[in-house]
C-alpha cells in the first residue's frame, strides 16, 4: 500500500508555481513541462502520481467527492466551502489574509448595508458574528469596483499586499482570518492511502518547518 | 416559482433504473441472507415519525431534516436514520420480550442536502442494532457480521477503522480538565481540521509535555502500533479501560478471523454524537466517502424511557453498488409475440414455460408496429402468427 497511485488537484493560477516549487523542495521528480503545460492531467509515472490542474476554488470539491486524493488548497476557499475534506498541514505558501474593505471615513448604513464578496458564506458569518444585519452580493472578480460605483458599502476579499485596494482608494477596515494553501486530503483515501499520504505529509512538514 | 418540468425532481432525489435496480436488489439480498443467518430478524418502521423524538433523538442535523405537518399540526420528519426508530420500538414493546435483542432493517432514509448534486438525499441504509448487550463481544460481533455481510455481497477490498469516542473524551478529560475546552478540540477533529488542532493546541496554557501528549494523540491512527502509543499517552484509568477494551476487541476479532480488514484509529470522530464507546466507519476503495459507519449508543435508548446499551452498524446500498462495481444486468425475457386468433395456444406455452422458471412476456403483434425493434431486448422470441400449427421459435 506504501506506493499506492495517488491523484494530487492542484490549483492553477497565482498559487500553482509556489505549490511545485515546495514540492519539488519536498524530492518530488516533477516533469519540466508542469510549468507552462495547457494540460489538464499529468501523469508522473516513476512517482505513481498523477496531478490535476483545477480552479483553485475547485480543488476542495474535486478532493471531497474522491476524485482526487489529495490537494492543495487555500484556506480562503476552504472557510467559503466548507468541504467534508482533512485539513492536514498549513503549508505557509501564498500567504495573504481576508479582509473587510471600503471607502475611507464612511459608516455602513444601520439599514440593510449591502456587501459585495467573491465570499458570501465567509463574509455572511463574519458580519453575523459581528451582530450585524448586512445582505451579501456575490461578485466573481474586481471586487474593488463595488464600492466605487456605489454597489455596495464595504466587501470581503482577499489582501495579499494591500496594493489593489491602495490603487483604488479603498482602505481595510477589519481583518477576518489569515490565509496561506493547505494541503488538504479526501477521508476515505486518507484511511485507505494512510501510508502513501502520511508519507508526503512527513516529507512536506520537514521543508516547511 | 416556476412550474418544473416533468422529467425534474426535488434536489437530491434519484430514479433507480433496472441496471442499478438489480445491482443493488443483489447486494442487498446477499448482506440480509448473512445478518439472518447470525439469528437477526427484520422489522419495518414508518417512513414519517415526530419531530419531537426521533427528530430531536436523531444525531443527524435539524437542517438536514424533512419536516411537514400532520393534519393535528403535529411536526413529522421523514427518519433521517433507522437506529433512532429502531431504539423507539425497541423501547416501547420488544425489549419487554428478549434481552439482548437482535434486529435488522433495510430502509430508506432521507436526508436533505442543500449544496448540489452528487450526493442522493433519499438513500437505502442496510443495517443492524444489538440492543442490550454492553459486552465487548457485541462490539466484535458487530464488525465481525458487517465483515462477513461485505464478503457475502461480493466486496472484496474494504478497511473498517475502529476508534473509541470514551477514550477520546477521557483523553481531553484528563489534559484539558473541562469538557468545555475539551469540546473545542473534539470539533476540531470533528471538522478534520488538523492544521486548526495543532495551532490551538500551541495557544493553550498547558505545560509542554501536555502539548506535546496532545499533538501525538492526532498520529494515534494507522496500521501498526496504535495501541501501544495510546497506552504510552495516558495516564488515567479511564483512558486505561477504553484502551483496554478495544485491545480486548482486537483479540475477539482475530477469533472471528476478520483481523486483517481492521485498524485502529483513535482520532476517528463521527458525526453520530449519540455514540459513547467504539465506533467504526467502513472504506471500499473507489468510492469516496465511507460506504457505512457503526458504533455504541449507551445513551439513546434513555431517551425513550429504557436504559440499555446497545451497538448496531448501518450500510449504504447505493455506496456499497458503486464498491462492488460491476454492474449486474436485469435478466433479459423471452417474448412470445401471437396474433388474437393463437392467444389461447400463446397463454398455454407461456403458462409452461412460466412454471419451468422462465421469463416470458406475451405481447400481441398486431399493435406492434416495428417488431424488429421491439424484440431487440429478449432473449428468444417465440411467433404464434397465422394458421400454423405449433408456435416456432424465430
Amino acid at each position: 500500500m506504501n506506493n499506492s497511485f495517488l491523484t494530487i488537484a492542484m490549483p492553477k493560477g497565482r498559487i500553482f508555481e509556489e505549490a511545485a516549487e515546495l514540492l519539488r523542495r519536498a524530492g518530488f521528480r516533477l516533469p519540466p513541462e508542469f510549468d507552462d503545460s495547457r494540460k489538464l492531467i499529468l501523469e508522473v509515472e516513476e512517482e505513481n502520481l498523477r496531478f490535476i490542474l483545477a480552479k483553485p476554488m475547485d480543488v476542495v470539491t474535486y478532493v471531497e467527492h474522491g476524485v482526487a486524493d489529495i490537494g492543495i488548497a487555500g484556506k480562503d476557499v476552504m472557510l467559503e466551502e466548507e468541504r467534508d475534506v482533512y485539513e492536514l498541514l498549513d503549508l505557509k505558501i501564498s500567504a495573504c489574509y481576508l479582509a473587510v474593505a471600503g471607502l475611507p471615513g464612511t459608516k455602513i448604513s444601520d439599514i440593510a448595508p449591502k456587501i459585495a464578496s467573491k465570499y458570501p458564506n465567509v463574509a455572511s458569518s463574519y458580519f453575523r458574528e459581528q451582530g450585524e444585519q448586512v445582505e451579501i452580493i456575490k461578485l466573481n472578480g474586481s471586487i474593488e469596483l463595488a464600492p466605487l460605483i456605489g454597489l455596495a458599502e464595504r466587501i470581503v476579499d482577499i489582501v495579499s499586499t494591500g496594493r489593489t485596494l491602495k490603487e483604488n482608494g479603498l482602505v481595510e477596515y477589519a481583518k477576518i482570518a489569515n490565509v496561506t494553501s493547505r494541503l488538504v486530503a479526501n477521508p476515505v483515501s486518507y484511511r485507505i492511502k494512510e501510508a502513501r499520504i502520511t508519507e508526503i505529509v512527513e516529507r512536506l512538514a520537514e521543508i516547511i518547518e | 416559482m416556476t412550474k418544473p418540468f416533468m422529467f425534474e425532481k426535488p434536489l437530491g432525489m434519484r430514479d433507480t433504473l433496472p441496471v442499478l435496480y438489480e445491482t443493488k436488489v443483489s447486494a442487498r439480498n446477499k448482506m440480509s441472507d448473512e445478518i439472518k443467518k447470525w439469528g437477526y430478524q427484520f422489522i419495518e418502521t414508518p417512513a414519517l415519525e415526530y419531530y419531537e423524538t426521533i427528530g430531536e433523538a436523531s444525531a443527524i442535523l435539524d437542517q438536514q431534516l424533512f419536516k411537514l405537518l400532520d393534519s393535528q399540526g403535529h411536526t413529522l420528519v421523514l427518519r433521517p436514520e433507522m437506529t433512532a426508530p429502531i431504539a423507539r420500538v425497541a423501547a416501547s414493546k420488544l425489549l419487554k420480550q428478549q434481552i439482548p435483542l437482535r434486529l435488522a432493517y433495510s430502509a430508506n432514509v432521507y436526508r436533505a442536502q442543500q449544496r448540489e448534486g452528487g450526493r442522493p438525499a433519499e438513500f437505502e441504509q442496510i443495517g443492524i442494532e444489538c440492543i442490550g448487550n454492553k459486552s465487548i463481544s457485541a462490539d466484535a460481533e458487530m464488525i465481525a457480521l458487517l465483515a462477513d455481510a461485505l464478503k457475502a455481497a461480493g466486496l472484496q477490498e474494504f478497511k473498517v477503522s475502529i476508534g473509541h469516542i470514551g477514550f477520546l473524551q477521557e483523553f481531553f478529560l484528563s489534559i484539558l480538565g473541562t469538557e468545555e475546552r475539551a469540546s473545542i478540540l473534539r470539533k476540531f477533529l470533528y471538522e478534520k481540521n488538523y492544521v486548526g488542532y495543532r495551532e490551538h493546541v500551541k495557544s493553550l496554557p498547558l505545560s509542554s509535555i501536555d502539548k506535546q501528549r496532545l499533538i501525538e494523540f492526532t498520529s494515534l491512527r494507522g496500521s501498526e502500533g496504535t495501541m501501544e502509543k495510546a497506552l504510552g499517552l495516558v495516564e488515567n484509568n479511564k483512558g486505561q479501560d477504553s484502551l483496554a477494551e478495544l485491545k480486548e476487541l482486537s483479540a475477539q476479532l482475530k477469533e472471528f478471523d476478520v483481523e486483517q480488514y481492521v485498524s485502529f484509529d483513535l482520532t476517528l470522530v463521527s458525526h453520530m454524537s449519540y455514540y459513547t464507546g467504539t465506533l467504526f466507519e467502513v472504506y471500499a476503495g473507489q468510492v469516496g466517502s465511507p460506504i457505512g459507519n457503526g458504533g455504541r449508543y449507551d445513551n439513546l435508548l434513555e431517551k425513550f424511557g429504557w436504559n440499555a446499551s446497545a451497538t448496531g452498524f448501518a450500510i449504504r446500498v447505493d455506496r456499497l453498488a458503486e464498491a462492488l462495481g460491476e454492474p449486474i444486468q436485469p435478466v433479459a425475457p423471452e417474448c412470445i409475440l401471437f396474433s388474437p386468433e393463437r392467444r389461447l395456444e400463446a397463454i398455454g406455452f407461456a403458462r409452461r414455460k412460466r412454471s419451468e422458471g422462465k421469463l416470458v412476456t406475451i405481447q400481441d403483434i398486431t399493435v406492434v408496429q416495428n417488431v424488429d425493434a421491439f424484440t431487440r431486448t429478449f432473449s428468444e422470441v417465440h411467433l404464434f402468427v397465422g394458421n400454423g400449427g405449433s408456435g416456432k421459435d424465430e
